[in-house]
């Protein structure tokens, strides 16, 4: 009996075997370059870097070892790079999944540039081009202002808005140059370079509107990086917007974010000017009056001094005088005289104190002879018989003497 | 000084000039005629710095070269 034919069957390995030698004998594939965009990039600890590499319809996942990627001195992966991968695709088998294994890759469109931006940037610091000490001081009040830009572009007329409202007083001197495009960097060494040889300029701006970084680039370009640095007037640069940084920027003598802001720094403002003009023209009309002001009383000064000198004014004052003397000259008798009475008032009530009527007036008497009124102090004075007078408080008694003992 | 010396003043010279007077006038050691002088005088310093910044217009020129390789500048009339 005869078998019905039937496919082969194959085991997965074996399926997996024959994709993977199929692949490697192909040889366009074994060395390819593709084009396409980073996504879901991943370094492990390995050093090893997986990631995808896609576009619009398809992907392809990719393994970049760690051995090459020294060989691109470990350049760094991120999603979103455009990038060129070359390398050669197999058939993982494990996984059953294509891989291409990537031993070089090269960035392409911004990613390019920015590797070319870091390292003009390196180079130049090195050299010392964006060094402190190399920045000059603005002219704080420049008299010609140089600029270096595009005629036709809006930075140009938003400066001169700016300069006109702020200090009409100065004089603007254009150099005209591309500001982007494959003759831009040349265009702009020449402005700068002419400007420089004109020699009138205090200042310069270097300036250009906001775009891409493809549009920025001629300001990162090397001879545009010197030609800013040999510049013997003070450079400032005003390129795009507040957030782009060019090679320009580092190598001028100051920064400003944007042309307008270009303008802004390089001159003064006349309001300020103005108003210290009024603050001088206050200072001389309060000056005066104050001066004034001193001038009248410095004359009612003098008038009161004079008042004062008068002969009838000598003649009231002397009257004064006198009349103060008298004051002190009767107020001091009056004291005198107020202190005797008092001395008198004292002495007399001691010598009332020490009085013998006082004496009499407690009981004791004052014996007398009748015959010559003299006091008897001594039974010697007086002999039996002899008439006395006794004087007591209320009056005189008749007495006689009977006998002494 | 009369009004026309003034006027030919620039204006940092009319500012400077300005500023002295009324330092003089401030030191309060002038004497009346003096300082009446002088407040005259800074006060016409005054109007003239005045007049200058509203006059002033911002004059605009390009840098060229020229055939037989000079320099120069010419008005520019930007529309």
């Amino acid at each position: 009996m005869l078998f019905p034919e039937t496919p082969p069957v194959f085991s997965v390995a074996q399926l997996s075997r024959y994709l993977k030698e199929l692949l490697e004998a192909d040889d366009l594939v074994q060395d390819v370059r593709v084009r396409g965009e980073i996504s879901g990039c991943k370094t492990y600890p390995s050093g090893h870097c997986y990631f995808t590499l896609k576009d619009a319809e398809a992907q392809v996942h990719c393994v970049f070892f760690k051995q090459a990627r020294r060989q691109s001195a470990f350049l760094e992966l991120r999603d979103g790079m455009a990038v060129v991968a070359g390398g050669r695709i197999s058939f993982y088998e494990r996984d059953g999944k294509l891989q291409l294994y990537v031993d070089q890759v090269e960035l392409l469109g911004d990613g390019a540039l920015f590797l070319r931006f870091e390292q003009l940037k390196r180079h130049l610091e090195a050299e010392g081009l964006f060094d402190a000490e190399r920045k000059r001081p603005l002219p704080p009040v420049p008299a010609v202002i140089g600029i270096v830009t595009s005629l036709q572009a809006a930075a140009l007329r938003d400066m001169l808005r700016v300069l006109r409202t702020r200090y009409p007083l100065a004089r603007v001197v254009l150099a005209p140059t591309l500001v982007q495009g494959a003759e831009a960097p040349v265009s702009i060494v020449q402005a700068l370079d002419l400007l420089n040889e004109h020699g009138e300029a205090d200042v310069v701006i270097v300036a250009r509107g906001g775009g891409s970084i493809e549009e920025l680039w001629a300001f990162n370009e090397e001879i545009v990086a010197r030609a800013i640095a040999r510049s013997r007037i003070p450079v400032i640069s005003g390129v795009g917007h507040e957030t782009d940084f060019t090679i320009a920027d580092f190598v001028a003598d100051v920064r400003a974010s944007t042309p307008t802001a270009a303008a802004t720094a390089a001159v003064p403002n006349i309001a300020d000017w103005l108003a210290n003009v009024r603050a001088c023209e206050q200072a001389l009309a309060t000056s005066m009056d104050d001066f004034l002001l001193r001038c009248h009383e410095e004359l009612d000064q003098a008038n009161r001094e004079l008042a004062r000198q008068t002969p009838r004014s000598q003649l009231e004052r002397l009257q004064q005088q006198l009349d103060d003397t008298i004051e002190t000259l009767q107020t001091g008798m009056q004291h005198k005289l107020a202190l005797q009475n008092e001395r008198l008032r004292g002495a007399a009530l001691r010598l009332h104190s020490l009085s013998p009527l006082l004496t009499i007036a407690r009981g004791f008497s004052v014996v007398r002879r009748a015959a010559d009124q003299r006091v008897v102090t001594s039974i010697q004075q007086v002999q039996p018989g002899d008439d006395l007078d006794i004087q007591v408080a209320d009056g005189r008694i008749s007495a006689q003497v009977h006998t002494t003992q | 000084m009369d009004m026309d010396a003034i006027a030919t003043l620039s204006y940092e010279e009319a500012f400077g000039k300005l500023e002295k007077s009324v330092a003089a006038l401030q030191d309060g050691r002038l004497s009346l005629e003096q300082a009446l002088e002088c407040y005259e005088e800074g006060m016409k310093l005054a109007r003239h710095c005045h007049d200058l910044l509203q006059k002033a217009e911002l004059r605009v020129q390009q840098l060229r070269v020229t055939n037989n390789g000079d320099l120069e500048t010419e008005p520019l009339d930007l529309v």
